[in-house]
């Protein structure tokens, strides 16, 4: 009998979670704000069901209810793609060591 | 149009680049170049869906206006926003991750045929389940989200909003939704799909409005959390291993953070999620408030102290925050370290609003990551320490924790403050704190109250060193 996809899906599914569950753990504490930044951004990656969505529509008619709803997703999902990778590269810019030679 | 195998194997790869983008987060070295992996991450991710679909009709452009709208929307945000203002700004993008999850699992429901799974009404039936799963989800983290950033931003009271009955109408509304779903997927009918989303919206809004504005760290975590779970939902769906791969990393890295955030207040997370101190615990505020003697001083008092110390601790906490106190703070720092005084910061971790708010803070005032300590690595130092400078945080530093077993917050850990030689304690009154207890800090012996606001205060003692 062949497997049925989805077991291998959730077998991405169930090992991601562990492979998460090793990497967040070893985030350095003064990091858990750009951490959540960037998960916020790459949550976004939802942007690829909201593509799909948006060109459900035939070439006569682009816009349809189902793909309104995909090209909103778009625009949500940019805003966070955008704003969640620029806003951590920002705060990550600030993080400094100490400098060594004094002034 | 490139084939259905190659491109899962592009989104396998953006999903590696993702890991590889957290992985950079352990130490900040190496976390731009995380960031990046992560950019490169989304840019495949998107590239290779449009490649897949091959369908550059009219819609493709659309698709291009949509993103550069939002594009330059979030762009703008990220760079006028003030680094204050970071835990409104990371609910806020939460509860837009939710929304797209219900978008998509709308734009599904309705055209299923567009994604490969099936004819309307008649949806394959995990297909069905796993949408309404990643909906109802998706829409509980945006209005959660919501409620969370209209607290933080402070549009809406950050005290805890409590009815009676509250716990057994949002465990009945849990109950209906799963029951919803169940029906949702026997009868594929539209309405209850709508009435699904509906009742999962006014879900997530009843179980943030209890919450209080100090248990926020835990709320945005957990929000976090769930973002994570609606994309993974989605994404299985979608049968997209990029989106099953980040939502189970953000969904385990949400937990996480709100697991650590749990610890730093000894509170399960059942407590905190079930309403507010002080709205559950009436006895606490019962306790007679009996008048004891506080010692309090000006900026030349508090200048003096730390003009003869050799090593001051640093402890900020929200407060400082909401003074914009910690530019002043620094330049205060910088004076005392020319006068050869040692200084080190001590971050308690729910000091603030989210996750490491502190630690960002500091960093945009430019004080240097590696003079930054958390609590375990810093709390024996305070017995060798001359002056303690507590600048915006109260309850991590209340002694009682560790003293008096009837106190609400007995066992968290805190900050071994008093055992400093003196303890300067910047605070506007002598109020209590968010677990509306007092202090013991404010009456002992060695600590001095600076009653003023924590930025012009800083600004003063500056002056004055």
């Amino acid at each position: 009998m062949e497997i049925d996809p989805l077991i291998f899906r959730l077998s991405i599914f169930i090992l991601s979670i562990f492979v998460g569950y090793y990497v967040v753990w070893s985030v350095t504490p003064s990091l858990h704000t750009p951490l959540m930044s960037v998960t916020n951004a790459i949550s976004s990656v939802i942007i690829v069901g909201a593509i799909i969505a948006g060109l459900s529509g035939n070439s006569d008619n682009v816009f349809n209810t189902s793909s309104i709803f995909g090209f909103l997703a778009i625009a949500l999902a940019a805003i966070n793609i955008f704003g969640g990778f620029l806003v951590t590269q920002r705060m990550l810019a600030m993080y400094k060591k100490k400098k060594k030679d004094k002034k | 149009m490139i084939s259905a195998n190659f491109s899962a194997i592009f989104y396998l790869v953006s999903g590696v680049l993702f890991i590889l983008a957290l992985r950079g987060l352990s130490s900040p070295e190496t976390s731009r170049q995380g960031n990046f992996f992560g950019i490169v991450g989304m840019i495949i991710a998107v590239a290779v869906t449009f490649l897949s679909i091959g369908n550059f009709s009219s819609g493709f452009i659309y698709v291009l206006i949509f993103i550069l709208v939002g594009g330059s929307i979030g762009a703008f945000i990220a760079y006028r926003i003030p680094m204050t203002a970071m835990p409104e700004l990371v609910a806020g993008f939460h509860s837009l991750v939710g929304l797209a999850a219900v978008f998509v699992a709308i734009s599904a429901f309705l055209n299923p045929e567009a994604f490969n799974l099936g004819k309307p009404g008649n949806i394959k039936l995990g297909s069905l389940i796993e949408m309404s799963i990643g909906a109802a989800v998706g829409a509980i983290t945006f209005s959660g989200s919501v409620i969370a950033f209209l607290k933080l931003q402070g549009i809406m009271s950050g005290s805890p909003i409590t009815f009676k009955g509250q716990h057994p109408l949002n465990a009945i509304i849990l109950i209906s939704i799963i029951v919803l779903i169940y029906f949702l997927c026997s009868t594929q009918s539209s309405n209850l799909f709508w009435v699904l989303l509906s009742v999962s919206f006014l879900i997530g809004f009843l179980l943030i409005i209890p919450i209080g504005g100090a248990d926020m760290p835990v709320v945005i975590s957990m929000l976090n959390s769930y973002s994570g779970w609606a994309a993974a939902g989605i994404g299985f769906t979608l049968e997209n291993t990029a989106l099953i791969i980040t939502g189970a990393l953000v969904g385990s890295s949400g937990a996480i953070l709100s697991y650590i955030m749990c610890k730093g207040m000894n509170r399960s997370f059942f407590n905190v999620i079930l309403g507010g101190w002080g709205a559950t615990d009436e006895t606490s505020k019962n306790v007679s408030k009996e008048q004891r003697p506080v010692k309090s001083g000006n900026a030349d008092d508090a200048a003096f102290l730390m003009k003869n110390a050799s090593s001051v601790i640093i402890v900020p906490g929200y407060g400082m925050a909401v003074a914009q106190a910690q530019h002043a703070l620094r330049e205060m720092v910088d004076t005392l370290k020319k006068n050869d005084i040692k200084v080190s910061y001590a971050i308690h971790p729910v000091a603030g609003r989210m996750p490491g708010h502190m630690n960002v803070l500091l960093a945009e005032a430019n004080v240097p990551y590696d003079e930054v300590f958390e609590l375990e690595e810093i709390n024996n130092d305070f017995a060798n320490a001359d002056v303690a400078f507590v600048i915006g945080a109260n309850d991590v530093t209340n002694p009682v924790a560790k003293t008096d077993p009837q106190s609400p917050i007995y066992g968290m850990p805190v900050l071994d403050v008093e055992k400093c030689k003196s303890v300067l304690f910047v605070k506007r009154s002598l109020s209590p704190g968010y677990a509306g207890i007092d202090n013991d800090l404010f009456y002992k012996e060695n600590t001095l109250m600076l009653f003023a606001d924590a930025k012009k205060m800083t600004e003063e003692i500056t002056k004055n060193l």
